[in-house]
């Protein structure tokens, strides 16, 4: 069988001794491509690709089994193609091409994808050899043939107050025939930040690599170090970082909630939704002393204890929001002309959301029924019973309805925590490690599944660090949702997705 | 609906019972801001929002400013889709590389007279991610700016005492420059 192809595979091969907590294999190139073609036939979930000085990793997961990595040298600059075989890859080999020059062979695509020829060298993290600047315009968009086809370039700059990307539509009157995306406008290269660098440095630039899930990337730095060394955060940190998780996920999605009502000029939700968000941000700046949380979650637990009373503030936020919130939620079920353009309105089929092993309300609104929390359990998520919504429309409307349900566990989840909130310490001493350790985590974040992965030199050094957003699988999706779909519906579709562009660009 | 619209009309406006302990002090500000504003652009100021480089940290905050609660429209600051309708220019960074041109159109699609405002760590220096290849740095390293709010994000009250501090400064620069540039508040 298929899903058993790349186990088999695995199971031949021995797991190198220092990477935790699941396992890397080094593989060769003969195993490197027989797992992609599996991946390429749906044998496993692509997790994550990057680059390392000379080679190249994969991270994957073979469903219910645990996720892990392989390895492959770089030889000759190159290594075979996954995009090739598993589409989902393409953009990520680009990224490693971009940054490290290593080269996919036999590539479906040869385009640079961060690389808008601005940086003033090649391969900055690989030969970072000096090259004259280009035209940033100078890029070879796909072609669209046809009779009575417009374009319609958009961005990087847009209308609101988001973040930059360029769109490029081609329209046959008003229906989308074509999108195609441009990002790594907000590159700031991450990647290479995180080359040799001190832990707690490390951890900053990290939680900065996507702003709105600043919590759920810190949470995965921590645990990918607290892996690497063998080491547990304290049982009171651990609930205290699931509250921060989750006190995250309201604030957005109750944002996300009232902002696709307001593209769809339904202004009255949008106005509650900000106040829900508002509310609750403020709470957590009281009880942990900054609003969106950042840095709060480390490496051995959390900086800071919870403020004296912020979980009675917390609490009582909460049980006042809740109500409201379900008058929200019944207009909007019960406003016709709203639901008369979010149902039906940019679809992602089933099977596209499988391949491309989209995470959070992208893949949960289609029928993927993975949530990080409850499949790779970790704490305080292990043991705790909460339901994963799980739509099979996979329109706009799905995507709110995801959010919505998952607003009311995650406010249940916050007020079971505070009801038996362990006491004693809340940060753990990190040991130093004498030889090199590697460490990885997967959390979920608000909009899906990050990914952290990490090696440690000696001292305690952050030798590389990568960070992958779950945007990366969702951003591909977005050009098929919208589709067929007027132009006008477009930020309708995109804030129902809401991916993140700094976390994709890096 | 009907219930909720009539719900909404007898209760307190949630403006006044914003749940930060800033609220008186966002009046107050909202009074300075009046009467600065109006000596300058009669009652209004507009603000395109760029985002050369942020983490989208710095546009959540920014965002809220629109939210009932800081209801920065009632101050007759609003935000435009274009730079073109714009007199204040909100800029996030830190400036990439591959943003500097798109920057520098938007700065050169804004009419005069116009002000910048840098927003947050990374706009007014370059935060953490100092010495990457990728980026340029502070937003005055590309166009010139007025005004710095710093903060990593800044608050949402920040934000709106960084703009009035700005509408003041350009006021006063303007009744240095030009006498009968100033309108009479009022």
């Amino acid at each position: 069988m298929d899903t058993n192809a790349i186990s088999t595979i695995l199971g031949r091969l021995a797991a190198v001794g220092y990477h935790a907590p699941w396992r890397r294999f080094d593989v060769d190139t003969r195993t490197w491509t027989a797992i992609a073609e599996s991946l390429g036939e749906g044998g496993a979930d692509l997790l994550g690709l990057w680059g390392d000085a000379n080679t190249v990793h994969l991270a994957l997961r073979v469903p219910p089994g645990d996720p892990c990595v392989i390895s492959l040298a770089i030889a000759e600059g190159s290594f075979p193609s996954v995009g090739r075989l598993h589409p989902p890859a393409i953009r990520l080999e680009r990224a490693v091409s971009d940054l490290y020059g290593h080269r996919p062979a036999h590539a479906p695509d040869g385009r640079t994808w961060l690389d808008h020829g601005q940086w003033g060298l090649y391969a900055p993290l690989g030969a970072g050899i000096p090259v004259p600047r280009r035209d940033p315009v100078d890029y070879e968009f796909q072609a669209v043939h046809g009779h009575g086809l417009n374009l319609i370039p958009v961005g990087p700059v847009h209308a609101g107050i988001i973040e930059p990307g360029h769109f490029r539509f081609t329209a046959n009157g008003e229906t989308v025939a074509r999108l195609e995306e441009r990002l790594g406008y907000v590159h700031k290269g991450i990647d290479g930040l995180l080359t040799n660098v001190d832990l707690a440095k490390a951890a900053r630039i990290v939680a900065r690599a996507s702003g709105d899930s600043t919590v759920a990337l810190s949470f995965a730095f921590a645990r990918a170090t607290e892996g690497a060394l063998g080491v547990d955060a304290p049982p009171r940190a651990v609930v205290l970082r699931g509250v921060m998780a989750e006190l995250e996920r309201i604030a957005n999605h109750c944002g996300d909630i009232g902002a696709i009502c307001n593209d769809a000029a339904f202004a009255l939700i949008h106005a509650h939704c900000g106040i829900f968000r508002e509310r609750v941000l403020a709470a957590c700046d009281k009880a942990f002393g900054h609003r969106l949380m950042m840095d709060r979650i480390v490496p051995g637990g959390i900086a800071q204890d919870i403020a004296p009373g912020g979980g009675a503030a917390i609490i009582a936020e909460l049980d006042d929001i809740a109500p409201r919130f379900d008058e929200i939620v019944a207009l909007y079920d019960d406003t016709p002309s709203l639901q008369d353009r979010t149902c039906g309105t940019g679809h992602v089929a089933g099977d596209l959301v499988n391949r491309w092993a989209a995470g959070g309300h992208v893949g949960r609104a289609s029928g993927r029924d993975f949530d990080a929390r409850r499949d790779l359990a970790y704490p305080p998520y292990r043991g705790l019973a909460f339901a994963v919504p799980l739509y099979a429309a996979g329109d706009v409307d799905a995507r709110v309805r995801v959010r919505i349900d998952e607003i009311r566990a995650s406010l249940r989840m916050v007020k079971e925590w505070f009801a038996d909130l362990p006491d004693g310490p809340v940060l753990a001493a990190l040991p130093q490690a004498a030889a090199p350790r590697e460490g990885i985590a997967i959390t979920e974040a608000f909009r899906g599944d990050v990914l952290v992965w990490l090696r440690l030199g000696a001292g305690g050094q952050v030798a590389r660090c990568h960070v992958r957003d779950a945007s990366w699988f969702q951003w591909p999706l977005l050009e098929a949702a919208i589709e067929n779909n007027i132009v006008a519906d477009f930020p309708l579709c995109n804030k129902s997705f809401n991916c993140s562009y700094s976390g994709h660009d890096l | 609906m009907r219930t909720l619209l009539l719900k909404s009309l007898f209760a307190r406006p949630v403006t006044v019972k914003a749940p930060d302990a800033a609220d008186s002090g966002l009046e107050e500000l909202g009074r300075t801001l009046a009467a600065g504003g109006r000596r300058l652009f009669g009652r209004s100021l507009t603000i395109r929002e760029v985002d050369a480089g942020s983490c989208n940290g710095c546009e959540l905050e920014i965002h809220a400013l629109n939210n009932s609660i800081y209801d920065v429209e009632r101050f007759g600051l609003r935000f435009a889709a274009s730079p073109r309708h714009a007199d204040v220019l909100l800029v996030t960074g830190p400036v990439t590389h591959n943003m500097k041109t798109a920057l520098e159109r938007t700065y050169a699609a804004t009419p005069a007279p116009k002000w910048v405002v840098a927003v947050g760590d990374c706009g007014c220096g370059c935060g953490v991610f100092e010495g990457s290849y990728a980026v340029i740095g502070a937003v005055d390293k590309v166009i010139p700016v007025d005004l710095h709010i710093r903060g990593c994000p800044p608050r949402p009250i920040d934000l709106l005492r960084g703009l009035i501090a700005l509408v003041d400064k350009a006021a006063q620069a303007r009744v240095r420059g030009t006498e009968d540039a100033a309108q009479p508040s009022g």
